[in-house]
């Protein structure tokens, strides 16, 4: 044990520990917990039925009373551990609880029936995942709808936003024209303008556009984003003119130069606003909220809003759906960190 | 980038990209005739504003012309959202907006809602702000030191980042309910009785707080260990040999030369703060009362929300946030430059 220890406090270069180590090791396993914790917990109540959830102190697994069917009652009955007053613990089952006395009988001689005072007993229970929360908000909300939507969203306007953020990009970094550096003061400028500060007039211009109640209302807004533009034709501007020139020597046309030489040399920025871009639209809340006055078109942000909203929320319901809409983010999260950090460390985006 | 690493980066499933990009290929091909056609008729300044036009269009659609008519929309008055139903007020709406008696006291005001919301978003940004730089830095700290397993550590911090606001709204109202997992710890730790904490003014606060900074701080902390991990090691080394303490190297070294990202994540991190919504607003819907109503959800409820709607004034009042925001959105440039000019260096 004492050589356990020493390994796993010895440090590199035989230095003594110093108080900062401590403050790290305590800052990182405190993270640990406080970051990872809530949403491990989520999970884990996830599973759980309504009844579990009610309970206080909750317990960390998804726990159920257990139940036999016992001959001569036709449903099933829980099963409790109850303890005699000669010290002795049986099991028996509930046939009905009536103030602090149970009536309950013993599953296998279920003849007599014997009162049992409510504080002698405890449930006899087993850990069980209740993966109807999950089955069942298909059937009972719109979920399946709502996931579609955010879906279509998603990948609409990512789709768009790689077309035409890349288009404007490839004309900034490679074309001399005039106003070209009036444009580009233009599109920094509106970085300043975010949703929050236009609200109103553009409900108005979506609702003139008959795009209210409508899925493209909520993408069009969000396409041209300038951080995009930036990005791109940031790393447009490394591409070397030579290799432009050389291909409108072989008579390619312009389209094909953005096409075929262009867009696939910028591939690493589009694969970081493309990741980007499907986040952002998915977690997107407000826009939607606004635009979005129908369940059928609710996206999976708006609808666990509105549902978690209820007078009468239906946790075990909400927490499930809740677990469903994390989990493209999170897989985006576990496979594409790399392309994501990077993208934050070199151009602070977000 | 060198080549060695673009190849590491290649996305994963790279040959369904390639099945979807067969049509894509297709289309592109048949787009390609009328464009040679019209490159042929205005020459490269032709097809340059056809590669910025999609954007432009939806660009000027969707938020220049938004940003123009809303100093409009704040000039008019009534209920109505489109603006041939609506009459002019000149600067009516600024005037109920700014109309006090005493600015301490919301009370007073003739538009007491957005006073509210105007002190609460204030209290919000400075304790928000500061705790969060405050915790960014202490992880930034810790994860530029030689720990074991450094990615999976800084991977523990960002996580929450890319968590959808109402998910992580949803996340904190069931662990800060009465069942929830904090009165479970409270209660295991040192038997307190549970308590509905987003019902209690100050604890919604703390609340609101707590999980903005819990939600955004890996995200600060990123670019400020960008920038630690910039400052030359040969410093540490000379101060080593010196026998320089550790908080001396700390005060004379690090932090002056982290200044530049400091000033960055200062500004993002008001820029953000200032527009704080989703996730307060899931969790605790602006309550209790008025106590965590902020800026963005009182120009929602006036604009779209609430019974009494008026535009106009949730245009007014947007307006006077966007000031803000601007002036702040300055500052941002103006500190990256300094950052771009001291990289050079």
């Amino acid at each position: 044990m004492g050589h356990v220890l020493a390994f796993l406090t010895r440090r590199r270069g035989g230095d003594r520990w110093h108080w900062t180590d401590i403050v790290t090791w305590v800052w990182l396993i405190g993270g640990l917990l406080v970051m990872f914790g809530p949403a491990v917990w989520l999970v884990l109540s996830s599973f759980k039925t309504p009844a579990a959830l009610a309970d206080f102190p909750p317990t960390l697994l998804p726990y159920v009373t257990e139940e036999v069917s016992v001959a001569g009652y036709d449903r099933p009955l829980p099963l409790y551990e109850v303890k005699q007053a000669d010290g002795k613990t049986v099991i028996l089952a509930e046939v009905r609880r009536i103030g602090i006395i149970a009536q309950m009988v013993d599953p296998k001689v279920p003849g007599a029936i014997v009162k049992v005072n409510i504080a002698d007993r405890k449930p006899v229970e087993k850990v069980s995942f209740a993966t109807s929360n999950y089955t069942e908000p298909f059937v009972h909300f719109d979920f399946l709808r709502f996931l579609w939507n955010s879906v279509f969203v998603t990948v609409m306007a990512t789709a768009v936003t790689l077309l035409i953020n890349s288009m404007a990009a490839f004309a900034l970094a490679k074309y001399k024209f005039r106003g070209q550096s009036l444009i580009l003061i233009v599109i920094v400028g509106t970085l300043m303008v975010p949703l929050g500060v236009i609200m109103v007039p553009l409900y108005s211009m979506i609702s003139a556009l008959g795009l209210f109640n409508s899925l493209w209302g909520v993408i069009w807004p969000t396409v041209a984003t300038p951080t995009g533009v930036f990005l791109l034709r940031q790393y447009m501007l490394t591409i070397p003119d030579e290799l432009i020139d050389a291909a409108r020597m072989d008579k390619a046309s312009e389209w094909q130069i953005y096409w075929r030489i262009v867009l696939p040399l910028a591939a690493p920025a589009l694969a970081v606003l493309a990741i980007f871009s499907v986040v952002w639209r998915w977690n997107d809340f407000l826009w939607p909220l606004i635009v979005l006055n129908q369940s059928q078109l609710y996206t999976l942000q708006v609808g666990l809003n509105v549902y978690a909203g209820q007078l009468n929320v239906q946790w075990h319901y909400i927490l499930a759906m809740t677990v469903v809409t994390m989990i493209p983010v999170v897989l985006v999260f576990v496979f594409l960190q790399r392309f994501i950090t990077r993208g934050i460390a070199t151009s602070g985006l977000k | 980038m060198s080549n060695r690493h673009q190849g590491k980066d290649a996305l994963p499933a790279g040959w369904l990209g390639g099945l979807m990009m067969v049509p894509v290929k297709a289309a592109m091909q048949v787009i390609d005739m009328p464009l040679r056609a019209w490159q042929r008729l205005t020459g490269l300044t032709g097809m340059a504003s056809f590669f910025l036009l999609p954007n432009m269009a939806v660009f000027g659609i969707f938020v220049l012309v938004p940003f123009v008519i809303n100093f409009v929309y704040s000039m008019t008055g009534g209920s109505e959202i489109f603006l041939d139903q609506r009459f002019y007020v000149g600067a009516a709406q600024y005037r109920d907006l700014l109309d006090c008696r005493s600015y301490v006291d919301p009370s007073t005001c003739v538009e007491d809602g957005f006073w509210i919301a105007t002190r609460n978003t204030a209290l919000f940004v400075v304790v928000q702000v500061a705790l969060m730089i405050l915790t960014a830095l202490i992880t930034a700290l810790v994860l530029n030191r030689e720990i074991a397993g450094r990615s999976f550590w800084r991977a523990v911090f960002f996580f929450p980042v890319l968590l959808s606001p109402v998910v992580v709204g949803l996340i904190w109202r069931w662990i800060l309910q009465r069942q929830g997992l904090l009165n479970l710890v409270l209660y295991d730790l040192f038997g307190f009785e549970p308590y509905s904490w987003l019902t209690d003014r100050n604890a919604a606060f703390v609340a609101a707080v707590g999980v903005t900074i819990w939600a955004r701080v890996g995200f600060f902390a990123l670019i400020l260990l960008a920038g630690l991990q910039a400052i030359p090691k040969d410093l540490y080394e000379a101060a080593e040999m010196d026998g320089t303490r550790r908080t001396r190297v700390f005060f004379r070294i690090t932090l002056p030369l982290l200044m530049p990202n400091l000033i960055v994540v200062l500004v993002l991190g008001l820029i953000r703060s200032v527009q704080v919504f989703d996730e307060a607003y899931v969790l605790t819907g602006g309550g209790p009362g008025t106590s965590t109503m902020y800026l963005t959800q009182y120009i929602y409820e006036k604009g779209f929300a609430s019974d009494l709607r008026d535009p106009g004034l949730a245009a007014a009042a947007s307006i006077l946030m966007g000031a803000v925001l601007v002036v702040l959105t300055l500052a941002q440039m103006a500190a990256s430059r300094r950052k771009e000019k001291q990289g050079e260096r």
